[in-house]
């Protein structure tokens, strides 16, 4: 197939070829059944861990196989996506919830919990969003209150990926509540500490394979040695984690409408109505040319965009909101006009579009809603604009 | 524990066909695979060095210089050790000839504990090699395992077959031909897909493991094909469709009842 030349290292095709073999043998076959049953795809994510693709974001010091190169995890991403994002997310979420570990943590810190997760034995996951606390993500209200060596964690976090099925766990908390954002704080929790404990597994319209729970803490003693950097510096970690995090979801978002795609030509190739396929009509022709369109240009500028992070731009704030924007806007309508080329077929369970189509919806709401993207975006503008014209 | 796992390359059995005039396999333009039943045994092979610290996986096969893309295969999944024995000496190796040629170039490597093939190969299929192998190293040797144990120095060996299955033992060395059934083989590794890059494999000739001249290649082989062709497809017979899978299921009985089979 004709594709473009993104200037992809040799690691990043190898991974790319690796993680669509995987998918193709491992993830596809099991797919509508997970969907199905809500089932987390443990075994899925065992293999990937024994094939040293867990670490692909991990520097090498630590365990992992990063080299500054972070197109090999961004693709590992989309591959899996193509085919099915409840386990693509289940995989992604180990990173997001091991970023403020690799942006803010200490050497030893990074030392002690980085290598179990970057081989696989261990999982991560990220707890910001409480019941009263979404888009305004400041709000929180878990709290953190130091006595002695120890924090005494006491809230509720929720709708937390990976929640049960993690072992470390990146957690916000006030530590001064007069403080509002700046009283933030985040702490490296490990499953098992006492005062912890999960709450049920969410029933979802989509990404029905990923483990979705409430996060409850009652007197939980953490270690003061878990905290990541100083006091009150919870929230930069947090805003800095969805800046490298987001094009994660933009390769969802591509990799997910690209398998619709896919799925959508196949069709339109084989099904003939009127005494040919109906490719074959303009119409319909059209739709998936636009489709097709779509989902490279999302391509292009999650790519651009990731690669520019690693040539060290600076201010990418506003392009990783503007990826995670489009390229999930472009996966709702690529998803939900696969349903329509597929027609009424499309809308039954036996044929994986309707799948995706669900599952497309969550890429618009989760690691920031589309919403807050473009106030990221419309903020950077006026920012941008207005030191122009005091020039 | 030393593991030695025989391995083949083979045409990918989909796409063959036979040429009617040499009745050989046509190979051209035919993606070549690791035989998929070899994929088993080395599973089984490396499932074992989880299990038995210490364990080294050796990897041998027997062909020409392309061969060698089986073994970095072998290397990406785990392999510790690999072995190619390509000569021209080897050239029309029947399964007599083979199995004796392999045999020698395992008595050359450190004392193998367990020998570990494939069923069969999927271009041959003639599920002789691993005995004919065991048979020239004086091993035991059990044929369709799907499962092993080791413990003390014994193997305990479950032999399957189509209505059930034997639960054997035997002592070590010997030697197993491993069926599809036994695992679902893992995929390489990064780390193993790098390793395997960089490996520099030299061939092993036939002078290197000390084989009789006299054994080898088409001259040494007992076995002459005498004809391969595709069987035609069947015809005749009674077709039924398009009715009720009830009213279609008794006139099968009737008809068989009729024909005093059932």
């Amino acid at each position: 197939m004709a594709e473009l030349n993104y200037g992809l290292s040799e690691l990043a095709l190898e991974i790319r070829g690796m993680v669509r073999e995987f998918a193709e043998a491992r993830v596809k076959p099991v797919r509508a059944e997970l969907d199905e049953t809500g089932h987390f795809p443990t075994e899925i994510l065992r293999e990937l861990g024994k094939m040293d693709l867990m670490g692909l974001y991990i520097p090498t010091e630590y365990g992992g196989t990063f080299e500054g190169d972070s197109m090999p995890n961004l693709i590992a991403v989309e591959e899996l996506s193509r085919i099915c994002i409840g386990v693509s997310v289940s995989f992604a979420a180990n990173g997001l919830g091991a970023d403020p570990i690799l942006l803010g943590a200490s050497d030893e810190q990074k030392k002690k919990f980085l290598p179990a997760l970057a081989s696989g034995e261990k999982w991560a996951a990220y707890a910001l969003t409480e019941p009263n606390a979404g888009s305004d993500a400041g709000s929180i209200r878990t709290t953190a209150v130091k006595k002695g060596d120890k924090y005494v964690l006491n809230g509720t976090k929720q709708w937390i990926t990976n929640g049960g099925e993690a072992d470390i766990y990146t957690v916000f908390a006030v530590t001064d509540k007069n403080r509002g954002a700046r009283g933030v704080s985040c702490f490296i929790v490990e499953k098992g500490t006492p005062g912890f404990t999960f709450g049920k597994k969410e029933n979802k319209l989509g990404i029905r394979a990923s483990a979705t729970r409430e996060l409850i803490f009652e007197d939980c003693e953490v270690p003061a040695a878990n905290l990541i950097g100083r006091e009150g510096t919870g929230f930069i970690w947090a805003m800095k984690t969805f800046d490298v995090s987001r094009p994660g979801i933009a390769a969802q978002a591509v990799g997910l409408a690209q398998g619709a795609l896919d799925e959508a030509v196949t069709y339109a190739k084989v099904r003939e109505q009127f005494g040919k396929p109906i490719i074959a009509n303009q119409g319909l022709s059209w739709m998936l040319a636009d489709m097709a369109t779509k989902v490279e240009t999302a391509r292009a500028l999650t790519y651009a965009t990731v690669q520019s992070i690693d040539r060290g731009v600076k201010d990418y704030s506003k392009f990783s909101a503007m990826c995670k924007v489009y390229a999930s806007d472009v996966a709702m309508q690529v998803t939900t006009d696969a349903v329509q080329v597929f027609g009424g077929y499309g809308y039954m369970k036996e044929y994986p579009v309707e799948k995706m189509m669900r599952d497309a919806k969550i890429l618009q709401i989760y690691e920031g809603t589309n919403q807050i993207q473009r106030d990221i975006i419309g903020l950077a503008l006026n920012k941008e604009y207005g030191a122009v014209a005091k020039k | 524990m030393h593991i030695v796992v025989c391995v083949k390359q083979v045409p990918n059995t989909t796409q063959v066909r036979i040429n009617p005039e040499t009745n050989t396999l046509v190979r051209d333009g035919v993606e070549s695979i690791l035989n998929p039943f070899d994929e088993n045994a080395l599973e089984m092979a490396l499932q074992l060095k989880e299990k038995h610290a210490g364990t080294k996986v050796t990897v041998l096969t027997m062909g020409p210089p392309q061969a060698a893309e089986v073994l970095k295969e072998a290397v990406g999944r785990g392999a510790d050790a690999v072995v190619l024995l390509c000569d021209r000496a080897f050239a029309g190796s029947d399964t007599w000839a083979t199995s004796y040629a392999l045999s020698t170039a395992i008595r050359k490597l450190e004392p193998a504990d367990l020998v570990l093939f494939g069923k069969q190969a999927i271009d041959g299929d003639t599920a002789q090699v691993g005995p004919g192998v065991a048979d020239w190293l004086g091993m035991p040797c059990i044929a369709y395992a799907r499962k092993i144990e080791i413990a003390d120095g014994r193997a305990v060996v479950e032999r399957a077959f189509e209505d059930g299955y034997e639960k054997l033992e035997t002592p070590l060395p010997c030697a197993l031909t491993v069926l599809k059934e036994a695992n679902v083989p893992r995929m390489a590794s990064l780390r193993g897909k790098m390793a395997a890059k960089k490996l520099a494999l030299q061939p092993t000739t036939a002078e290197a493991v000390g084989a009789d001249p006299a054994k080898l290649g088409l001259n040494a082989s007992p076995t002459r094909v005498v004809k391969i062709f595709s069987p035609p497809p069947k015809t005749g017979g009674v077709k039924w469709q398009g009715e009720e899978p009830a009213v279609l299921a008794q006139r099968l009985a009737d008809l068989l009842r009729e024909r005093k089979l059932i």
